[in-house]
C-alpha cells in the first residue's frame, strides 16, 4: 500500500503514545481504585491524609477548663451548663499563643438564638424561657442585667 | 487400562477434586474487612431536641473556613410549621447561621409569612448535612475521580483534582454540595474528617448545647449512635433514591423533604 495511506496511522499511534506518556507522568502513583472499588473509591489515596491534617479550630470545653477553673463551679450548677465555652467566647484556635485574647460575643443576637420566644410545639424550643427581642429592653445588652454563667432570674 | 476404566476413574477424580477445592476456598482477609470494616461513621439527629439556635452552622463555617456571609453552607437547619389546615411552611434563613429569632417565615418571592400560634399544629426544626451515603450518587457521576468514599464511609472531595464541572452538585438528591467561593472547587460536609480521625467530635456536634446531633461508629455495638439506630425508630431522608444515607433522624415527619 502507498505511503500516504500509512502516514496518518503513524500519526495516530504517535499521538496515543504521547497521551499515554503524559498521563503516566501527570497522574499520581497512588491514584487508583481503593477499598470502595472503582465506582466509589477511585481517587488519590494521599488526599485522605490531607483532609486528616486540616487544622482544627475548636478545642472543646475540656481544653478551656485546664487553665480557667474560675467560672466552672457556678456554670456547672446553672441552666447554661450545657453550652460549650467556645459558643460565646469564640473558637480557641491556637490560644493562648494565637490569639492571646479571645473576643467574647456579648451581642443580643447571640442570646436570642435560643431566647427569642417562638411557638414551636414538638420542639425543645418551647421549653426555653423566651422574650420578644423587639420589645425587651431594646437598647441594652443582655449581659448588663443577666449573668450568662448564672442566668437564674432569682439571683439576678 | 481399558478406556471405560480410564473414563470412570477420571470422572471420580474430577468430581472429588472439584468438591475439595471449593471447600478449601481461601478468603482474602482484605476482602472480608472491606465487606464489614471495623469503622463506619454515621450521624444521628434528634429533631425533638433541636431548638434552632444555629450554633452548629456557625461552628461548622468557622471550623471549615466557609465564608460566614456567603450564601453557602455545609450544614443548615430548616424550620417546619404544619398548620391545622394541613399546610406545610418551611424556611431556613441564611441556613440558620444566626438561628431562628423571628416567627415570620421566609417564603422568598412571596415575602414573609406570619402564622398565628393558634393555627399551628406542629412546629419543629430539622438539621441537615451530608448523608455520607453507602452508594453516593455524587461520587458515581464524578468524571475525574475527584470525589470518593473512604473505607470508613466518609465522602470527600479532592480539592487538587476537582475540575468544578458541577455534576456532583446536580447528582446529590439532598442538595448538600455547593461551589466553594474561595477555593473554587466543589465543597461539602466532611463529617469533620480531620476531627473524627483524631479522636475529637465534629464541630457541629461539639457546638450543639442540646445534644441534638451525635456522630458515632455504626460497627461498634457499644456506641450510642449504633445503639440508637439499632433499637429506636429512626428515619432517613429520601430513602427511595437508594443511596443508603447514613444520617439517621429521630422524630422525622413525612412532611420533611
Amino acid at each position: 500500500m502507498k505511503n500516504h495511506v500509512w502516514r496518518p496511522l503513524f500519526v495516530v499511534i504517535g499521538l496515543v503514545v504521547f497521551i499515554l506518556l503524559v498521563r503516566m507522568l501527570y497522574v499520581p502513583v497512588d491514584f487508583n481504585a481503593q477499598e470502595k472499588g472503582y465506582t466509589f473509591g477511585y481517587h488519590r489515596l494521599s488526599n485522605e491524609q490531607e483532609w486528616k491534617d486540616y487544622p482544627a479550630k475548636y478545642k472543646e470545653s475540656g481544653y478551656c477548663l485546664e487553665c480557667h477553673p474560675e467560672n466552672t463551679a457556678t456554670l456547672a450548677e446553672s441552666a447554661h451548663a450545657m453550652i460549650p465555652c467556645e459558643n460565646c467566647h469564640g473558637a480557641a484556635l491556637q490560644h493562648p499563643d494565637a490569639p492571646e485574647l479571645l473576643t467574647v460575643d456579648r451581642s443580643r443576637e447571640l442570646c436570642v438564638r435560643c431566647h427569642s420566644s417562638l411557638f414551636m410545639p414538638s420542639s425543645g424550643r418551647s421549653a426555653i424561657p423566651g422574650i420578644d427581642p423587639a420589645e425587651h429592653n431594646v437598647d441594652e445588652l443582655c449581659s448588663d442585667c443577666h449573668n450568662p454563667h448564672n442566668p437564674s432570674l432569682e439571683e439576678m | 487400562m481399558k478406556r471405560r476404566d480410564f473414563l470412570k476413574s477420571a470422572a471420580v477424580f474430577v468430581s472429588g477434586a472439584s468438591v475439595s477445592i471449593s471447600a478449601l476456598e481461601i478468603f482474602e482477609p482484605g476482602e472480608i474487612l472491606a465487606a464489614a470494616p471495623e469503622l463506619r461513621w454515621a450521624f444521628l439527629v434528634d429533631t425533638y431536641k433541636c431548638v434552632g439556635c444555629g450554633f452548629c452552622v456557625k461552628g461548622c463555617k468557622i471550623e471549615n473556613d466557609i465564608p460566614l456571609e456567603a450564601n453557602v453552607t455545609r450544614t443548615w437547619v430548616e424550620r417546619y410549621v404544619l398548620t391545622k389546615d394541613g399546610d406545610v411552611v418551611a424556611d431556613s434563613p441564611k441556613g440558620a447561621l444566626n438561628g431562628f429569632t423571628s416567627n415570620l417565615i421566609d417564603q422568598n418571592a412571596s415575602g414573609m409569612k406570619k402564622i398565628a400560634d393558634t393555627d399551628i399544629a406542629q412546629a419543629f426544626f430539622v438539621p441537615k448535612l451530608c448523608n455520607h451515603c453507602e452508594t453516593p450518587a455524587c461520587v458515581q457521576v464524578c468524571p475525574v475521580g475527584a470525589t470518593y468514599q473512604t473505607a470508613d464511609g466518609v465522602v470527600l472531595v479532592d480539592r487538587t483534582w476537582c475540575i468544578g464541572c458541577g455534576y456532583c452538585i446536580m447528582g446529590c438528591p439532598y442538595g448538600v454540595r455547593f461551589f466553594h467561593p474561595v477555593e473554587k472547587v466543589v465543597d461539602k460536609c466532611t463529617f469533620c474528617y480531620h476531627r473524627i480521625s483524631n479522636g475529637q467530635t465534629t464541630a457541629c456536634v461539639q457546638a450543639c448545647p442540646f445534644g441534638a446531633r451525635q456522630i458515632g461508629n455504626l460497627r461498634d455495638p457499644g456506641d450510642p449512635v449504633a445503639k440508637a439506630v439499632l433499637t429506636q425508630r429512626v428515619g432517613v431522608l429520601r430513602d427511595e433514591y437508594g443511596t443508603k444515607p447514613h444520617v439517621f433522624y429521630i422524630g422525622l415527619n413525612m412532611e420533611v423533604r
